[in-house]
């Protein structure tokens, strides 16, 4: 019923969520935040069970934040997933397994590399270059195979994620109209324009702070 | 559809002649929709120890990191590396404690012994049965297809440049006869003193 979007690039992860909860078939409010910074440099897009979201996605931060106030130092990326990955799996067989899916990303600015990774409920973890949960996968995965480069400026970037959006909107029956969007780079994460049904034809211009 | 075929993918595993091979499709997807193009199912266990997990994503990672636990303390232990067949035994063990709430996957072992260099190759279900095998084994979600043509292809004392043509022709005509493994393959060839890793490209369709 939801859709997170996430996309590497070679220096910079973006990742998407629709705003809308819904509950049955009423839509309760627009601006709803999916989206969860883990670290710095680390941003999640959740979707899933209403209640099973934020308090799955805080128990993550919450450990990230005691690891890194035990050690000094924060998990690394891949750490991070496979951290995740283990919860989701470990709760699968237990009385309440959490239903909640993940586009986890992140860019490391000391090995200059970016990360993304596709975890969903199960606990299945696969690292992607752009990768979708829930009904707006299905309209996406396709938008990126055919527009998706590695080497992406920021505009580029999120004209290709308008275009995945303007899709989801078109084709998709459930109605979502505000799309939260987030950005981890060199300077850490960041905000960008909300890509909204009014303003997604217009030619909205990125301002990263570098 | 059973929760096997849930993710898709195809393995097989074959013996040369003081070679082992073991293949694996790439592809990862949920029911029909492919999400990956990149995920292999293989993982080395040993420098001559190979472990290829068919089955539920999320479980071939859980028995993976179970499994490499379990062996990690045992070579702490023993102060030596586990051989094929100890190793074995351990899977085996581990998926039958489960046996009432099993982990959907079908690990097989492809391995030479690390001391007598003696191939070993077996795979079991997903309550540990083992199934010792001089030949091939398969799994995955195109096992029936990949049985037929190992069955064909498949002859005694192969040197490694047939076995991996073998493998990879095995593999490739199975996964396309198979709408939810393939987009891409990789193969393991284990040689006393050396391991070559090879990608194959496959129909994209």
């Amino acid at each position: 019923m939801e859709t997170v979007i996430g996309i590497k690039f070679n220096d910079f992860v973006l990742i998407a969520t629709d705003m809308t909860a819904a509950h049955s078939i009423m839509v309760m409010k627009d601006d709803e935040d999916k989206t969860y910074n883990i670290t710095n440099q680390v941003v999640m897009g959740v979707t899933g069970e209403a209640g099973d979201v934020p308090r799955f996605a805080e128990y993550i931060t919450q450990n990230v934040k005691l690891y890194r106030m035990r050690n000094g130092y924060d998990l690394s990326i891949p750490a991070i997933a496979t951290f995740t990955r283990k919860t989701v799996a470990e709760h699968l067989r237990s009385q309440s397994p959490y239903q909640v899916n993940f586009m986890l990303g992140g860019y490391n600015p000391i090995e200059k590399k970016s990360h993304l990774y596709f975890i969903d409920y199960l606990g299945a973890q696969v690292d992607v270059p752009y990768g979708a949960h829930g009904y707006g996968g299905m309209m996406t995965i396709t938008v990126m195979d055919r527009y998706y480069k590695p080497d992406a400026n920021y505009q580029e970037a999120y004209d290709l994620l308008k275009k995945c959006i303007l899709e989801v909107q078109k084709r998709c029956i459930i109605n979502m109209p505000k799309f939260k969007v987030k950005i981890s780079y060199a300077g850490g994460v960041q905000e960008l324009p909300i890509i909204t049904k009014d303003n997604i034809e217009q030619n909205v211009i990125v301002n990263v702070k570098e | 559809m059973s929760i096997m075929d849930y993710n898709g993918g195809a393995l097989i595993g074959m013996k040369g002649k003081d070679c082992v091979a073991i293949a694996t499709d790439k592809r990862f997807g949920i029911q029909a929709q492919t999400v990956s193009l990149d995920f292999t199912k293989v993982f080395q266990i040993n420098p001559h120890t190979y472990m290829g997990f068919p089955g539920l994503a999320t479980d071939i990672f859980t028995v993976y990191e179970k499994i490499m636990f379990r062996k990690r303390l045992y070579e702490l232990k023993e102060n030596r590396k586990i051989s094929p067949k100890a190793l074995a035994s351990m899977v085996s063990n581990l998926l039958y404690e489960n046996r009432f709430s099993p982990f959907f996957v079908e690990p097989m072992i492809v391995a030479l012994d690390e001391v007598t260099l003696e191939p070993y190759m077996c795979d079991m279900d997903l309550i540990g049965c083992v199934n010792k095998s001089d030949n091939f084994v398969v799994g995955g979600t195109s096992s029936s297809q990949l049985y037929g043509l190992c069955e064909a292809l498949w002859e005694p004392d192969m040197e490694e440049d047939q076995l991996f043509e073998t493998i990879s022709q095995a593999l490739v005509s199975a996964c396309n006869r198979d709408a939810i493994s393939g987009w891409g393959a990789k193969v393991y060839i284990i040689k006393k003193d050396k391991i070559i890793v090879r990608d194959i490209k496959t129909r994209m369709d």
